[in-house]
């Protein structure tokens, strides 16, 4: 669902500017001016509230607004009466009741989504990649008629959501099939089908963008010393846009696990369907008995995909700084 | 050589990356010595690949050609030839890596939009879901009564993948099988490659046992074999009985008459019409319909003007808080600032479509946290309330969005040249000033692209509002399952998968079609201002 905006963030990530201060939210400090190493002794409590100390207050309440929630599902979670009602006194309990009827029991089969959602992401983002690679390594190292309509054409699909088709998407997988039962609806690799067609407009101009700044001059020397073409691609650029794989690879993963609409349409069996469909379904009239399962569940889903992203902000700063050429 | 030449202009404006100019439609070799550029396993595998594909081909093109389908067969087959053409023919470099990408571009992006437009035309929904022949089939099978005299079949159900048949031992002891679509054959003992359903399965599979419905003879006027509990079958006839030869149906107790009315039902004199219809082109008939009918023009305006508010609210509310943390946290000596940046993008690393439905819990008007605890036991209709339902979707937008912006913008606070700035105090300009007449509009240049392209993703913003109200308070002036909140995407989705009955895929595809042509305004403004095309080179 994320996907525009994901880009966005990429965007500013392979954006210089951006790169250079907050990219590397870690190295923050010692970019900018240089704090004084020696403070003002007699600066007076006014003054500092004035230059910093209001700063201070206006983050807490911005971290208060920012987490409450997040402590709050981990609360509920942990809570074993798991109804909306018994859950606003936070952190009373700890309990891991709801955690276990999530892989216990048979009507909630949460392990089977967990399944279904990480195998969907996982291979749609690797083969997203690779699609993605290919068409910049085309677009940026090759010149051929049609390029430039190619990436305008591009330009421009990526402003209209796959979503927006929706109904013809649904209508295309049923005689699809008829065909080709094995990929049409209610299949995970009908539904992957489906995500890759919306992979190029989304990803490849952007990738498009790092490839040109590797020097033409690496690939030319390879290429002196006799490797082929396919050999240029995998052994010498892949490696070093590797960044912007990363990047690619987990946007679109992050993307994909919090798909909903599409998945909702295409995976009909609910043991074939993934985690945020799953917990739809869970509250979706049944919200205030199946709270604190939901609870469980989202702390489940959410993590990894919190760890992911906030580790690899840094890991994509980084490997973008580092650049390709010594 | 005009490629060279191409090459150095193009060298010289936006990449700086030079390009090798005999890259191109010339491959690395000269054409026709050799099929693959890599060694034997990389010949292998795409020979292999290609066996693979161009197999599943021919069993496609088989299958289609089967169901009378030769417009699609015949473009399968040309895109395979093609494919083969361009792996297989030495050069055509560009081809090679773009194919498989482009592959799945053109069919679930460029051609499912095409085909929106073509379904916005028809009359496709859940009454009207097939062909002709098939509603014809279906209206035979769901009017029939049981024959009186019928004698009594005993029989087994089989189950192959999700297809059920019947085995019949008709009450001469001749053994036949049949299943939905394929009339009773004799046959000497159980069907090969079927299996054969215990009590317990019969029992697990119920629904599906229950719609087996088996022709006995080609001629569906016939009547059909159905079980209720699969072990005895008895002869079904329809009612109605179908004229190959007018074309009409003919209730056999009545006599009324059931012609084509040419918009895909059976009709009657008197109106009444025969379910399920078919597909057929309607014109534009589901524009007028969404332009004149009263149920949903009111409704549209409403959701149209709505959508625009809540994608223009949305993205000038994530910005400005983004915006305005991004300044306090921008202090040079601010201490805990890494720690402060960090937990106030959380609520942008937490998922989606989590986000709206743990708000939509804490929102609860009766048990809701907000209402219960820092309230203290208020009331206030959060999401029931057609004003208060909107601000919340807002202010959950918000929690979610301004994470990103806050990225953003301290990126761009950080990248300001400090020469500017220093100007700026020479001449005497305060902190307000400055900011206000150097860093603000400096930082606009820089996010102007952004903020269109966060525009355009809230404009259809599925996630958000789908989890956290599902488009409710639904409106009262209309009966179909049109709310306060829902945006042009979720009212797509809604008309088109929604729950209940009346699901109108030529409908949802026109209001698809509305949204695309504002996206495409909005995407051409965009353009003009970011001159992005200008940068291709």
């Amino acid at each position: 669902m994320s996907d525009r905006i994901s880009k966005g963030v990429a965007e500013s990530f392979a954006t210089s500017e951006f790169l250079g201060e907050v990219g590397g939210m870690a190295a923050m400090g010692t970019k900018t001016t240089p704090a004084p190493l020696i403070p003002q002794k007699r600066q007076s409590f006014r003054r500092w509230f004035v230059d910093k100390g209001w700063r201070h207050v206006v983050a807490w309440a911005a971290i208060v607004f920012a987490v409450f929630p997040l402590l709050y599902i981990l609360s509920v979670s942990l809570n074993p009466i798991g109804s909306l009602t018994g859950s606003n006194q936070l952190f009373r309990a700890f309990d891991l009741s709801n955690y276990e009827r999530l892989f216990t029991d048979p009507a909630i089969p949460y392990a089977r989504w967990y399944g279904n959602s990480l195998l969907i992401a996982i291979v749609t983002s690797v083969v997203t990649v690779l699609l993605c690679a290919m068409g910049a390594y085309a677009f940026s190292r090759m010149r051929f008629r049609g390029r430039r309509f190619g990436l305008m054409t591009l330009l421009v699909l990526q402003m209209f959501p796959q979503l927006l088709a929706i109904t013809a998407i649904f209508l295309l997988m049923i005689q699809i099939s008829d065909v080709f039962p094995a990929i049409g609806l209610g299949t995970h690799a009908g539904l992957i089908m489906i995500y890759l067609g919306g992979a190029l407009g989304v990803n490849t101009f952007l990738m498009y963008g790092f490839f040109n700044t590797v020097p033409t001059a690496i690939d030319e020397a390879a290429k002196i010393d006799g490797a082929g073409h396919a050999r240029v691609f995998f052994t010498i650029m892949l490696p070093l846009v590797v960044p912007i794989l990363i990047v690619i690879g987990l946007l679109t993963f992050i993307g994909i696990i919090g798909e909903f609409a599409i998945a909702s349409v295409i995976l009909t069996d609910p043991n074939q369907q993934t985690v945020a469909i799953g917990l739809f379904q869970l509250i979706s009239g049944f919200q205030s008995q199946n709270w604190g399962i939901f609870c469980a569940g989202a702390v489940l889903a959410a993590l990894p995909v919190m760890v992911f992203f906030l580790v690899s902000q840094k890991y994509i700063a980084g490997g973008l700084v580092s650049g390709s050429v010594k | 050589m005009a490629s060279a030449n191409q090459g150095t202009t193009r060298q010289a404006t936006s990449t700086g990356a030079g390009v090798p100019s005999n890259w191109g439609d010339d491959p690395f070799h000269k054409p026709g010595r050799r099929l693959t550029s890599g060694g034997l396993l990389a010949l292998i595998v795409k020979v292999v690949l290609l066996a693979i594909i161009d197999a599943l081909t021919v069993f496609g093109v088989w299958v289609l050609i089967a169901k009378g389908d030769w417009i699609t067969a015949v473009i399968l087959a040309l895109v395979v030839v093609g494919v083969n053409y361009i792996y297989l023919r030495p050069g055509l470099l560009p081809g090679k890596y773009l194919t498989p990408g482009l592959a799945f571009l053109a069919i679930f992006q460029v051609f499912v939009i095409i085909y929106t437009g073509y379904i916005a035309f028809t009359n496709a929904g859940d009454a009207h879901n097939s062909t002709k022949e098939d509603a014809i089939a279906q209206i035979i099978r769901t009017s029939q009564d049981r024959v009186p005299d019928s004698p009594e079949y005993t029989v087994q159900v089989f189950k192959q993948a999700d297809q059920f048949g019947l085995l019949v031992a008709e009450p001469g002891g001749d053994l036949s099988f049949g299943t939905n679509e394929q009339p009773l054959e004799s046959v000497n003992g159980a069907p090969q490659g079927w299996d054969e359903l215990n009590l317990s399965q019969v029992i697990r599979f119920q629904d599906e046992v229950l719609a087996v419905n088996v022709p006995i003879s080609d001629d569906i006027n016939d009547g059909t074999l159905r079980t209720s509990d699969g072990q005895k079958a008895y002869v079904y006839v329809s009612s109605l009985a179908y004229d190959e030869a007018a074309d009409t149906f003919t209730n056999t107790a009545t006599g009324q008459v059931y012609v084509d009315d040419g918009e895909g039902n059976f009709r009657a004199e008197d109106g009444t019409t025969l379910t399920p219809g078919w597909r057929v082109v309607i014109g534009w008939d589901n524009f007028a319909f969404a332009f004149t009918n009263d149920q949903i023009r009111d409704p549209l305006l409403r959701v149209t003007v709505w959508t625009f508010a809540f994608a223009a609210l949305s993205t000038l509310v994530c910005f400005a808080l983004g915006l305005f943390l991004a300044i306090v946290l921008n202090h040079p000596t601010l201490r805990g600032k890494k720690i402060y940046r960090v937990l106030v993008i959380l609520p942008y690393a937490f998922p989606a479509y989590l986000t709206g439905l743990v708000w939509a819990g804490l929102l609860n008007q009766e048990f809701g946290f907000v209402n219960q605890v820092l309230l203290g036991g208020a009331q206030i209709p959060w999401l029931a309330d057609p004003w208060l339902a909107r601000f919340s979707v807002i202010f959950v937008n918000m929690w979610l969005g301004y994470g990103y912006m806050f990225l953003v913008c301290t990126g761009a606070l950080q990248s300001l040249p400090d020469d500017i700035i220093e100007a700026g105090k020479m001449d005497g300009a305060g902190a307000w000033r400055i900011f206000r007449s150097v860093k603000l509009p400096l930082l606009f240049v820089a996010v102007a692209p952004l903020l269109i392209a966060t525009f355009a993703y809230n404009f259809n913003n599925f996630g958000v509002i789908y989890m956290l109200t599902r488009g409710n308070p639904r409106f009262t002036d209309t009966t179909l399952d049109i709310g306060a909140t829902d945006i042009m995407i979720t009212m797509v989705y809604k008309v088109a998968f929604g729950s209940g009955g009346g699901r109108d895929l030529g409908l949802a595809s026109a209001l698809s079609i509305l949204i695309f042509i504002i996206v495409t305004i909005v995407a051409v403004v965009s353009f003009r201002q970011t001159k992005a095309l200008e940068d291709l080179n």
